[in-house]
This record gives structure tokens, C-alpha cells and sequence, in this order.
């Protein structure tokens, strides 16, 4: 359900953007939502286009990456590879595990039209 | 027209009754007013009250200019600007999170009631979330301790302007009423999010520390079934102990899976009802309101001191059996 306010997150972004850049529709617009971050990819596609018609978004192309979620494991000392929180180090199987990366929920960038 | 309330532009916020007057206190965050209905009475706000009747953080009908990449950047800006203003007012905040029903409420009460024998010149007060009703705040009140309702509508989590704006209420409110002169000591501020454990877990609102509570009777899975909640919290309580007898809950396979998640939670298992436990939930608080628990560089050299003592004996350790 959160993903609702994420989009609108977004889109707040992507039109203060269009204010300072000037533009009026977004082509394409590229997320990026870390398996880690804690967000269904899928609901936040629905709500974006949900939220889209008769703004800036109309019609864009949404594309979401998820950057594979990364910890650093205690005992092991190096960074491993962890797919989702609770899981155990592939490496040693300990759960030490502090994640590093795969936690970013960021707009990456956008190809914009002007009318 | 704006999509969060279905008003026009012209903000005037359309449909909705007994607009706030708006008001400044210093925070830029003057888009909150135009979609919050205060009720006069206790003070109590209820976002999402229009058309749309949904209030969705990070959006607003003045739009401002600056561009952050980070989509959750404008709550943490202002989650930044309430724990400053926590920090410079004393006040200790605790963000507190679990599904509904896990007796957050209950805790509350016993919490407070426990406190005035406990630490008679600490001052608590509450923030309370939820989608409707104020009933929560009701018996809160009821203990005496100020509590303002804060009402997301159909919003499933609290947010950093929710909070900074019922903060406001309730320190207005205080002053007003503070008879006693004490309204520089530290004071506990209690924020009980709305029951849900799933998207509270993104939200910062500028607490201290978010305190997860997981009831018995709700399975001991849930920390392994719902993990980013368990991994924002620093202490999770285990609640309605005094059940146990009746149920088919391990409570060893919960605090092992909570801490699969978060090696760091700490766990505090007690009942609201029969007081067992709270003592130790109490020792935790005082800790945490002591005035060098703000200073974050004081805690940061304990922890440097404790390490140091971890990492001494295990050297002792090491040397004696060689020797």
C-alpha cells in the first residue's frame, strides 16, 4: 500500500523537475528500488500508473531496476550476495549479516519531451 | 486539481470542514495545513480528509523547486528537522510499530501509569496514528498524559510532517497548560504509528529509536514473515506473556528468527496486563532518557569503551590456554 505514496513521491519529483527544466511529458523515466528497499516493484508500477494520466507522466515509460541486495558478513569479513533480510551468508551460513547495498529507492533519470 | 484531495488549485481545499487556520512555527512545511482538518476540541488531526480522501506524503499543492533523486528524500528532510527540534526541546521520541491488535494501546497505558510511580517529574506524551477514530488518544487522556490523535484517512503509515505537525499541537497545547514549570526538563514522547507492519518500516519520522511490539497470540514467524520491520527496530517487545501457557508459541524460535534478521534487536518479553516484564521495559526507557542517551557522541565512545573491554578479554582469552 505504501507504494501509493511512493509514486506520488515521484511524480512530485519528476515535476518540480519539469518546472526547473522546463519540459512537459516524460518519454521515459527510470527507477531504481533495491531488493532490499523494502518496496513490491509490481504495486509500484500499478500505482504509478495509476497516477499518471493527466500529468507529466502520461504515457511514460516506466522502467525499474533492482539492484541485487548486498551485506557485509561478520565472520566472513567480505561482501556477499543476500536476496532478501533473514537469510544466511552463502558463504558461512551466519546471519551476521549488515546489508550494504540494494537498500536505494532513487529516480535515476528521465528522457523528457517538450510539445 | 490537486490528486491528493480532489480540491482545485486555488488551495482552498475544497470540501473539506473546519479548515485549519494556518499557522506557521518555523518549519517549512506549509503544505500540511491545507490538507489537515483539526478538531477543536483536543487538537486531534485527520489527514485524508478530502475528496480523495487519501493523504500521500512527499506530494503537495505548492510545489517546490528542489529536485532530490532520493524518493523518500523529502521525508527524511523533515524527519532531520523534527529530531533537531525533539533534540532541542529534551524530548526523547519513540516510534512505535506492530500489526493491530498486538496491544500497543494497553502497553501505553500501563506504560504511562507505571512511569508517574516510576519517574514522577518525567513528562510523557503521545502521538497517536490511525486511520479513523480517536478513540486511542481517548485513553491515552484517560491517564492523564496529553495524547493527540493524528488520522492518516486511508494512509497506512504515519509521516515526518504528520508528526512535526501534531508536535506543534501538542507542545502548543502543553505550554498552555503547564503549570508546573518544569517545560525545558526531557520528556518522553511516545509516537504509536498506525497498526501495520509493512510500510511504517520506510517512513523515518525523527524518532530516537523505532520499538517494534510482537504479541504472542500473532505467531512466532512474523519477525522471518515481515523482516524490514524487524530490521528498522532496535528493541522488540514481546507482548502478552501471561499467554503463553495457552498457546503453541515459541518464544526461543521468535527471538531467533527476529534476530536472523536483526543480530543487533534487542527483545524484552512482558505483559501489559499482569506487569511482568515492565520493569525491565522501564529500565530500558530511563536509559534512553538520561540526558547522555542524546548525545550521540557520548553513546559512540560508551560503545568505542565497550568494544574495546569485548575485544581486551578476548585477547586474554586467546593468550591462556597457549600459556
Amino acid at each position: 500500500m505504501h507504494e501509493a505514496s511512493l509514486a506520488g513521491g515521484i511524480l512530485k519529483l519528476v515535476e518540480d523537475a519539469a518546472r526547473r527544466e522546463g519540459f512537459r511529458r516524460v518519454a521515459a523515466l527510470r527507477l531504481e528500488a533495491g531488493q532490499l528497499a523494502g518496496v513490491e516493484v509490481r504495486a509500484l508500477r500499478f500505482a504509478l500508473e495509476a497516477i499518471a494520466p493527466d500529468t507529466c507522466l502520461q504515457g511514460a515509460d516506466i522502467a525499474i531496476d533492482e539492484p541485487e541486495g548486498q551485506a557485509w558478513c561478520l565472520p566472513c569479513s567480505a561482501t556477499v550476495a543476500l536476496s532478501q533480510r533473514g537469510d544466511a551468508c552463502p558463504l558461512c551460513g551466519s546471519h551476521q549479516l549488515q546489508p550494504t547495498g540494494g537498500t536505494e529507492l532513487r529516480v535515476v533519470d528521465m528522457l523528457v519531451e517538450d510539445d | 486539481m490537486c490528486v491528493v484531495c480532489g480540491c482545485a488549485d486555488s488551495g482552498k481545499g475544497a470540501g473539506v470542514a473546519g479548515q485549519a487556520e494556518p499557522h506557521s512555527h518555523g518549519h517549512d512545511h506549509g503544505h500540511v495545513h491545507e490538507h489537515v482538518h483539526v478538531d477543536p476540541r483536543h487538537g486531534d488531526l485527520h489527514f485524508g480528509g478530502g475528496a480523495a480522501r487519501v493523504s500521500v506524503p512527499g506530494m503537495s499543492q505548492a510545489r517546490t523547486i528542489k529536485l532530490e533523486a532520493d524518493i523518500l528524500g523529502e521525508n527524511k528532510r523533515i524527519a532531520e528537522q523534527n529530531r533537531r527540534h525533539f533534540e532541542s526541546h529534551g524530548v526523547t521520541a519513540l516510534n512505535l510499530l506492530s500489526s493491530p491488535g498486538s496491544g500497543k494501546t494497553t502497553l501505553l497505558c500501563a506504560t504511562i501509569e507505571a512511569l508517574k510511580l516510576r519517574a514522577p517529574a518525567l513528562a510523557t506524551c503521545v502521538i497517536e496514528g490511525d486511520q479513523q477514530t480517536s478513540f486511542d488518544a481517548e485513553r491515552i487522556r484517560a491517564t492523564g498524559a496529553p495524547a493527540i490523535q493524528v488520522n492518516t484517512g486511508k494512509g497506512c503509515h504515519l509521516d515526518a510532517p504528520m508528526v512535526a505537525e501534531a508536535f506543534a499541537h501538542l507542545h502548543q497545547h502543553q505550554h498552555q497548560h503547564d503549570h508546573h514549570g518544569h517545560a525545558d526538563a526531557r520528556s518522553l514522547l511516545f509516537i504509536e504509528n498506525v497498526g501495520n507492519l509493512v510500510c511504517p518500516a520506510l517512513w523515518d519520522l525523527g524518532e530516537a529509536a523505532k520499538v517494534v511490539v510482537l504479541s504472542v497470540t500473532e505467531g512466532e514467524d512474523k519477525p522471518l514473515k515481515y523482516p524490514d520491520m524487524f530490521a528498522a527496530a532496535e528493541l522488540m517487545l514481546l507482548n502478552k506473556i501471561d499467554l503463553l501457557p495457552y498457546l503453541a508459541f515459541d518464544v526461543q524460535r521468535c527471538i531467533e528468527g527476529a534476530r536472523r534478521v536483526n543480530p543487533a534487536l534487542e527483545v524484552i518479553q512482558l505483559s501489559a496486563t499482569t506487569g511482568e516484564g515492565m520493569g525491565a521495559w522501564l529500565d530500558w526507557l530511563m536509559k534512553r532518557c538520561a540526558p547522555e542517551a542524546g548525545d550521540e557522541q557520548a553513546r559512540l565512545r560508551a560503545r568505542v569503551a565497550e568494544l574495546e573491554a569485548a575485544l581486551a578479554d578476548a585477547r586474554a582469552g586467546l593468550r591462556s590456554p597457549a600459556a
